[in-house]
């Protein structure tokens, strides 16, 4: 876990950043931080439990173990990636151990969004493209550049057009990940629609 | 693009505003909280200066923590009394309806809302908790969310959300007997695979699940999220509106009428259009029982495990994990697998009609010797029913541990915990690796009928040889 933490905030466009390559299908976010980590009224500890079982179980052998990946901060993961629970605290504890960016096969609905939520974009690529860079992964240390606004990943030996929704880059580039403020210029209409709503009008009799 | 369906009328009219960057702002009808994933979004609200904007939309009850043994405060855990103590002064401070311990009106917060009868058809319904989809059984659009969107909830009532696709998934006949929603559930999911949801709204239609109780409908809209779609729902009928009617937050006199007419108008249209549309025979399901670390790696109960091969090659994979975490043989029966812990309980199968079924099962029965076995019922509701209708001396006289409403070892946050490697046989909704509090512990989900079976034989058994 890095000990210099601070969150994201405002405009993402660049990462630049070593790749940690964890492979596995459908993992879930009770494996990426288990519940009995999740007795917290803050996100501050999270980082050094992440994968905290995988890990032990593994030795010291799990990737987020390795010392040669301390410094990583792009996760490449295989499909479904973050099924499952619908813990933020399981990107937090990712973010919080130092990861930045994850590419990946496919993810989560409920993951996906907690990661745009929280400022960690995800990108997609080819179920081909993600082993050609873990098997990289596995024999050498590999730094890519990812640019947001072309969507590219740029490396010495391999380059990668990112799959990333639109919305998604897009808040990235304008800082609109951080979605309070922009919901909260439509305060006008959100009165307005709660007004239109039938329900609203049958009551709960609180 | 999906047209006419209730998902589209629903969505449609929360739309408050197209975001710049491409995404609708939703509003969302009813917001449910919980000490879990609701203390850092109260935290972020303080950091940014901004109040709970429709305190009356929002409300809360206390589940996942609670210890089921001794709820006496305090909590013996000093962190989970921390949690309960943080929610308690989160919802004071900002005016928000609490159902604590002893009110009454606390339990499991997808087991509280419906029978509350806040839960109702055409609303948007959000909560930190992936499970929030079993609101869907109700025509409600209903999906969990994480810390940061329950803070723009409280803050703004809103989200801003892709609209999804909606897929059909259409169930022609019925269960047969001893077949019930969860091994429904466990099939659709096994057929369709537990990634196959992921930016769809699953709409469950068809005589099958016309023909279920809301209950077996909430069990099935519950596991929405374990075949990847983190919203499922049923149009409303008859049984939806008959549920409803004279709970205690549902619509009275004329607003009644009012909202019955309204309900009746959003179901999807006959002519409406889906993304995809898939078909199954529900009398074909046998009594489902899972064998993996996926709610997906699901057989039936005459079935082996199925064989690397039998596989396609995306679930080779996971399927060679299972089988090392499970130390289950390919080809090996699923029958006759012994259990250490038997649980009844869970979001998906912690309602009355769910400790009804079991209790049918055991009764004049023993569990076996070497079996522990509990029942948690959902919510404060459930329990007194329960007791009203001498379920809790069933359960206690065949064996059972007869506990308090919560959470309890679907995820284990309390101290209700597998240990070692000990196999469960569980009514609960997730086999993943350590989901039940031991890192080498081993889930069977099943529906409570087949773990009342189980423990009665202190291992996996047909629960069709049990019933008349």
């Amino acid at each position: 876990m890095k000990s210099d933490f601070t969150p994201p905030i405002g405009k993402i466009s660049n990462i630049n950043g070593q790749c940690i390559s964890l492979i596995g299908n459908d993992i879930d976010t009770d494996r990426i931080i288990p519940a009995r980590f999740l007795k917290c009224v803050n996100f501050d500890s999270l980082g050094e439990s992440v994968f905290e079982d995988d890990r032990k179980t593994l030795k010291g052998k799990h990737p987020f173990d390795l010392e040669e990946n301390k410094n990583a901060s792009i996760l490449v993961v295989n499909s479904n990636f973050g099924c499952g629970s619908s813990r933020e605290h399981a990107p937090q504890a990712l973010m919080r151990w130092g990861i930045k960016a994850i590419i990946g096969e496919s993810f989560a609905d409920i993951f996906y969004s907690n990661c745009i939520a929280i400022g960690i974009p995800c990108f997609t690529l080819p179920k081909k493209s993600i082993e050609e860079i873990q098997n990289y992964c596995n024999n050498q240390s590999l730094l890519l550049e990812i640019d947001l606004k072309n969507s590219l990943a740029k490396s010495k030996d391999l380059n990668f057009v990112l799959e990333i929704k639109e919305s998604s880059r897009k808040m990235f580039l304008s800082g609109e990940w951080d979605a309070t403020a922009t919901l909260l210029e439509n305060s006008i209409f959100i009165e307005r629609k709660s007004k239109e709503l039938p329900y609203i009008e049958f009551g709960y009799d609180f | 693009m999906s047209q006419d369906t209730l998902f589209d009328k629903v969505w449609d009219l929360h739309k408050v505003s197209s975001l710049p960057g491409g995404s609708d702002q939703i509003f969302i009808g009813l917001h449910l909280i919980h000490e879990v994933t609701s203390p850092q979004a109260f935290g972020a609200l303080k950091d940014k200066k901004l109040k709970v904007k429709f305190p009356d939309r929002t409300v809360a009850t206390v589940d996942h923590i609670v210890p089921t043994d001794n709820q006496s405060r305090p909590f013996k855990d000093n962190l989970a009394e921390q949690m309960i103590e943080t929610l308690e002064k989160n919802c004071l401070e900002h005016k928000i309806r609490f159902f604590n311990i002893g009110s009454g009106n606390q339990g499991i917060v997808h087991v509280v809302a419906p029978e509350l009868g806040l839960t109702q058809p055409g609303m948007t319904i959000a909560c930190g908790d992936s499970h929030t989809s079993t609101h869907g059984a109700f025509g409600s659009i209903a999906f969990g969310i994480g810390t940061s969107q329950v803070r723009d909830v409280l803050a703004t009532q809103t989200l801003a959300m892709n609209k999804l696709k909606v897929r059909q998934i259409w169930c022609d006949n019925k269960l047969s007997k001893g077949v019930y929603a969860k091994d429904l559930v466990l099939h659709i999911i096994n057929k369709l695979g537990v990634k196959a949801g992921a930016g769809f709204a699953y709409e469950f239609a068809g005589p099958a699940i016309h023909e279920l109780s809301m209950e077996e409908r909430m069990t099935i809209c519950n596991m929405s999220i374990e075949g990847g779609a983190r919203c499922g729902y049923i149009n409303p009928d008859e049984k939806t509106f008959s549920y409803i009617k004279n709970k205690l937050h549902a619509p009275k006199n004329e607003h009644w009428d009012r909202a019955l007419r309204w309900w009746e108008s959003l179901k999807s249209d006959e002519n409406s259009i889906y993304d995809d549309v898939i078909k199954l025979d529900a009398s074909k399901v046998e009594p489902t029982v899972t064998w993996g670390i996926t709610p997906g790696q699901s057989i039936s109960i005459n079935q082996q495990i199925p064989l690397l091969d039998e596989l396609s090659p995306n679930d080779k994979l996971v399927a060679e994990e299972a089988y090392e975490y499970m130390s289950f043989k390919p080809g090996q029966l699923i029958k006759d697998t012994p259990v250490d812990v038997c649980f009844i309980g869970s979001c998906t199968n912690g309602r009355i009609s769910d400790l009804r079924v079991a209790a049918k099962v055991l009764k004049g029965k023993k569990v076996s010797k070497n079996v522990k076995a509990f029942a948690v019922p959902g919510s404060e509701k459930v329990a007194t029913k329960a007791k009203q209708e001498g379920l809790d001396q069933i359960f206690k006289d065949s064996g059972f541990q007869w506990r308090e409403p919560g959470c309890s070892m679907c995820l284990a946050m309390n101290s209700d915990k597998l240990i070692g490697n000990q196999v469960s046989a569980s009514s609960s909704n997730r086999n993943f690796k350590g989901r039940q509090g031991s890192p080498s512990g081993r889930t069977l989900l099943m529906s409570p009928a087949m773990v009342a079976a189980a423990a009665i034989n202190g291992k996996v058994s047909d629960v069709r040889e049990f019933i008349n």
